[in-house]
C-alpha cells in the first residue's frame, strides 16, 4: 500500500521534473527579443509621427497601448487604425477621441519657395526627413516622403509652409462602394 | 480538327453584333481637333516632347517615356500644337488626365519612314525596338505595352502563341471585321510575333458566331502552320485565362501570368499595329472603334486616328442626341458609363454604344442576397461571388484577399444572373481598389517609420559624437595643464627660464638678488669711509640754509597778510634753523678732524 503510494509520488516527482527542465530549456532557447506585441501596434500604425496622440512618435504610442492606453487616440489613422487595433488585441472598437484631432483626407506639407528664408527650422523639425534644404538656401518638401504631421508648420518663423489636401487624381482614383440604402419604389418615383 | 477544353461557369447574353457588322469598315476622316491623352498604356504617363505652337508631321513622336515603363505617343496627323493642359480622357472616374491637343492642318504630312521589308534580317531585339518606338500596347484593353510583353522572362519558354480573336463581349465588332477587312495584316503581324518568340505551336481562336471572319482568316492562313481554332460562343472566352483554357487545357496559376504556362496572349489589333510598324514603319496612331446602339442611325465600325473625339464618330454613325440614354465605353459587360462625349479614342478604345433607355435601362435597385448560387455557377474563374460580396459589403477585405478577389476578371457574369440584381462586379472593384491603397499606405508607412528610425540613430549618434568630442576637449585641457604644471616645476629645479613668465620671475629674482647685493657693497663703502665729506657737509649746510631763507621770507608775507598757516611755518622756521644749526656744527667738527688730521699727517 504504502510502496505504492511512494512509487506514484516518485513517478510524478519525476515527471514534473523532466517537464520542467524541459520547459525551461524552452524558454531560454527560443526567447524572443523585445515585446513582439509592440511591433504588431506599431506595425499597424499610420507612422506620421505626428505626436498627435500625445506621445512622441508612433512607436511609443504602441508600446503605451500595450501598456493598457486606449486605442483611439490616432487621428492620422482614423476609423480603420482603430478597427485593426480592437481586431488585433481582441477589444470593442471605440470612436476616434476627438481631443487628439480629427479624421481628414491626406495632406502634405507644401513650402512656398519664394517666401524661405533658409532657417533650417522646419528640417529640424521633420521627423523623417523628409525637408531638404541647407542653411540660407531655400527649402522644399520631398512629396512622396511627407506624412502630413504639421510638425513643420509651427516652427517656421515666416509662415511660408501649407498643409494642401491631396486631391484624388486619375492614377490614385479607385471606385467607390455602389450606393445603397433607396429602394426599389424610391428609384421609380425619382425617375417618374 | 483542333481539340478544345472547356472552361467552368460562363454565360450566353444576348450578342447585339449584327447591328454593327452590315457596313464595311469606314475611314472616319481628320477632325477638328484631336486630343491625345499622354497615357494610353499601363506604366507610367508619357512627357511631351514637343511645345505649344510647335508643327509636327503624321507619325512623329510627340510624348515619351523616359523613365519606367510605357510607350511613346505620336502625332496620328500633320498640324500644330495647341495646347498641353488637362482634359476629359475616357476613364470610369470621370476626371481629366494630361493631353496633347492638336490642330490637324489637313495635309496629313507624313514625317519620313524607313519600312523594313526583311524583317528576318534584323535581330530581333531590333525589331522589339521597332514595336516600342511605334508605341504599340495591347489593344484588347488593358493596354500592356506589347514590346515588354513579347521579352517573357528569360527562364520561361513561349510554347503556345494565341491570337485572341474571341471577342466575346455583346456589341464589340472591331475584331471581327478587322479579320474580316484586314487579315492579311493580321497574318503578317502573328508572323512576326511568331518569329520573335519562335513557338512550337500559333493558334487563333475564333468565337462561331463569326463565320464570315472565319472564313477570310483561314483564307489568309493557307499554306502557313497557323491553325485556327474556332471555339463556342460562350461569355468570357474572350477573357486571356479563358481563351488559353479552351485552347490549350492549361489553367494560368493565381498570380500568375501566361508565360508561366508557356503561353502567351495577343490581341487582333496589337497584330495589325505591329504589322504596319514593321512593314509600313507606321506607328500606332489610329485603330477600329465599333459605334453602335440603337441611338444611331448607322452603327458600324470605324478606322479613327487615336484623339479622335467620341462625339465626331457619334455624329459620323448618325447620332440621334434625344433617344441616347447613356453613353458606354466598351460592350454592354465590362464597359463603363461615359460622363461627357468630349473624350477622345485611346490606343485602347474599342466600342462605344450609344443605347437608348429601353436598350441598357438603369440598373434595378439592389435588393439583399437570397444566396441562391447561381453567381457561383457561372463564375469563369470559379471564385466564391457571394463570399466575395459579403466581405466586401462589410470592409473585411482580407478576407476576401483571401478567397483570391484578386483573381476576379470583373467580367461581370456573376452581375449578369444574379436575380437580386446586386452590382457585384463594383463591390469587388471597390474591394480591390481599398485593398490596393491600403497596400500603398502600408509601405509608405513602412517607409515612414524606416526614416523615422534612421532620423532618431542618427540624431543619436549625432549627440554622442558631440559628447565625445566634448570629452575628447576637456581630456586634452587637463593634459595640456598637467604638461605646464610639470615644465614650471622643471624649470624651477634647473633654474633655467622656460618660458616667458618664468623668465620675468627669475629676473625678478635675480634683480632681487643684485640690489641686495648693491645694498650690502655700499653699506661696505659707507663703513670704511671714516673721514667725513667737507664738501658734502658744505652743500647740506648751503641747503638748509637756503631752504631757512625760503622759509623765513614765506613767514614773513604771512605774517604780513595774517594767514593761518603762520603757526605752522613758524615751526618749520625753527625746525629748519635747528638744522642749519646741525649742519654749521657738523661742518665745524669736520673742518677741526680735517685741520686734526692734516696737522698730523704735516708733523709726521
Amino acid at each position: 500500500m504504502l510502496t505504492g503510494i511512494l512509487i506514484a509520488v516518485a513517478v510524478l516527482l519525476a515527471l514534473a521534473l523532466v517537464f520542467g527542465g524541459l520547459l525551461g530549456f524552452a524558454s531560454e532557447r527560443f526567447k524572443v527579443e523585445g515585446n513582439p506585441l509592440v511591433d504588431q501596434i506599431d506595425a499597424l500604425l499610420p507612422q506620421t509621427q505626428c505626436g498627435q496622440c500625445g506621445f512622441p512618435g508612433c512607436r511609443p504610442y504602441a508600446e503605451a497601448i500595450a501598456q493598457g492606453e486606449a486605442i483611439n487616440k490616432c487621428a492620422p489613422g482614423g476609423e480603420s487604425t482603430i478597427k485593426a487595433l480592437a481586431d488585433l488585441l481582441d477589444i470593442e472598437p471605440q470612436p476616434l477621441d476627438a481631443e487628439h484631432g480629427v479624421e481628414q483626407a491626406r495632406r502634405v506639407a507644401v513650402i512656398r519657395e519664394d517666401e524661405c528664408i533658409g532657417c533650417t527650422k522646419c528640417i529640424q523639425a521633420c521627423p523623417v526627413d523628409a525637408i531638404l534644404g541647407a542653411a540660407k538656401h531655400v527649402h522644399t518638401v520631398i512629396e512622396s516622403e511627407c506624412t502630413g504631421c504639421d510638425l513643420c508648420v509651427e516652427p517656421c518663423p515666416v509662415d511660408c509652409i501649407d498643409m494642401v489636401t491631396l486631391e484624388p487624381d486619375i492614377r490614385t482614383w479607385t471606385w467607390t462602394p455602389p450606393s445603397s440604402g433607396i429602394i426599389a419604389t424610391d428609384r421609380q418615383g425619382a425617375s417618374a | 480538327m483542333t481539340q478544345l477544353w472547356d472552361f467552368s461557369g460562363g454565360i450566353h447574353p444576348a450578342e447585339n453584333k449584327q447591328q454593327s457588322t452590315s457596313r464595311p469598315i469606314r475611314t472616319a476622316g481628320i477632325p477638328e481637333r484631336l486630343v491625345v491623352p499622354l497615357q494610353q498604356h499601363i506604366g507610367e504617363p508619357a512627357e511631351p516632347l514637343v511645345e505649344v505652337g510647335e508643327r509636327v508631321l503624321k507619325g512623329q513622336k510627340i510624348a515619351d517615356v523616359t523613365m519606367g515603363m510605357g510607350v511613346p505617343v505620336h502625332a496620328p496627323t500633320s498640324g500644330v500644337v495647341e495646347r498641353i493642359a488637362e482634359m476629359p480622357v475616357p476613364h470610369p472616374s470621370g476626371l481629366n488626365d494630361w493631353c496633347i491637343t492638336l490642330k490637324p492642318d489637313g495635309e496629313d504630312q507624313w514625317r519620313e519612314r524607313h519600312p523594313v521589308t526583311d524583317y528576318r534580317s534584323l535581330d530581333p531585339e531590333a525589331v522589339l525596338g521597332i514595336i516600342h518606338e511605334a508605341g504599340i500596347s495591347g489593344m484588347g484593353g488593358a493596354g500592356f505595352p506589347t514590346d515588354i510583353k513579347l521579352r517573357p522572362p528569360k527562364d520561361r519558354k513561349v510554347d503556345t502563341l494565341i491570337l485572341n480573336g474571341a471577342e466575346c463581349e455583346p456589341y464589340i465588332t472591331a475584331d471581327d471585321m478587322t479579320m474580316r477587312e484586314k487579315a492579311a495584316e493580321v497574318v503578317s503581324g502573328l508572323k512576326v510575333m511568331a518569329w520573335i518568340l519562335s513557338p512550337e505551336r500559333c493558334v487563333i481562336g475564333i468565337e462561331d458566331n463569326k463565320p464570315q471572319a472565319i472564313e477570310s482568316m483561314q483564307k489568309a492562313c493557307e499554306g502557313t502552320q497557323i491553325e485556327i481554332a474556332v471555339i463556342p460562343t460562350k461569355y468570357p472566352s474572350g477573357g486571356e485565362k479563358q481563351l488559353i483554357r479552351v485552347l490549350t487545357g492549361l489553367e494560368v496559376p493565381s498570380a500568375g501570368i501566361p508565360a508561366d504556362i508557356g503561353v502567351m496572349c495577343q490581341n487582333i489589333g496589337t497584330a495589325v499595329a505591329v504589322s504596319r510598324a514593321v512593314f509600313e514603319d507606321s506607328p500606332l496612331i489610329s485603330r477600329i472603334v465599333t459605334i453602335t446602339g440603337e441611338a444611331v442611325r448607322e452603327p458600324g465600325n470605324f478606322e479613327a486616328l487615336i484623339g479622335t473625339p467620341i462625339d465626331y464618330l457619334l455624329e459620323q454613325a448618325g447620332l440621334e442626341p434625344q433617344r441616347v440614354n447613356r453613353l458606354v465605353l466598351g460592350g454592354s459587360m465590362m464597359g463603363y458609363t461615359l460622363t461627357t462625349t468630349a473624350v477622345p479614342v485611346t490606343k485602347t478604345t474599342n466600342c462605344v454604344i450609344a443605347a437608348t433607355g429601353a436598350e441598357l435601362p438603369a440598373p434595378p435597385t439592389e435588393r439583399p442576397c437570397i444566396r441562391c448560387g447561381q453567381c457561383a455557377e457561372v463564375c469563369p474563374m470559379e471564385l466564391l461571388p457571394q463570399q466575395l460580396f459579403w466581405y466586401s459589403k462589410s470592409g473585411e477585405f482580407e478576407k476576401a484577399e483571401h478567397l483570391n478577389l484578386f483573381d476576379c476578371i470583373e467580367c461581370g457574369a456573376c452581375s449578369y444572373v444574379c436575380p437580386s440584381s446586386i452590382p457585384l462586379v463594383q463591390y469587388y472593384r471597390y474591394a480591390k481598389g481599398e485593398i490596393r491603397v491600403q497596400r500603398a499606405e502600408q509601405i509608405k508607412a513602412d517607409r515612414a517609420r524606416e526614416r523615422f528610425e534612421a532620423r532618431q540613430a542618427r540624431l543619436e549618434r549625432e549627440q554622442q559624437e558631440k559628447e565625445q568630442r566634448r570629452k575628447e576637449r576637456a581630456k586634452a585641457a587637463a593634459e595640456a595643464q598637467a604638461k605646464k604644471q610639470a615644465e614650471a616645476e622643471k624649470a624651477a629645479a634647473t633654474g633655467e627660464a622656460v618660458d616667458e613668465r618664468a623668465a620675468r620671475a627669475a629676473q625678478v629674482r635675480q634683480a632681487l638678488e643684485r640690489k641686495k647685493a648693491k645694498a650690502a657693497t655700499k653699506a661696505e663703502t659707507t663703513a670704511s669711509e671714516d673721514k667725513p665729506d667737507i664738501e658734502a657737509l658744505e652743500k647740506q649746510l648751503a641747503q638748509a640754509k637756503a631752504k631757512l631763507a625760503t622759509m623765513q621770507s614765506m613767514l614773513d608775507d604771512a605774517k604780513a597778510q595774517q594767514a593761518d598757516n603762520v603757526d605752522k611755518l613758524e615751526r618749520a622756521v625753527a625746525k629748519n634753523h635747528d638744522r642749519v644749526q646741525r649742519a654749521e656744527q657738523a661742518l665745524a667738527d669736520a673742518r677741526k678732524a680735517l685741520a686734526g688730521t692734516t696737522e698730523s699727517q704735516t708733523s709726521d
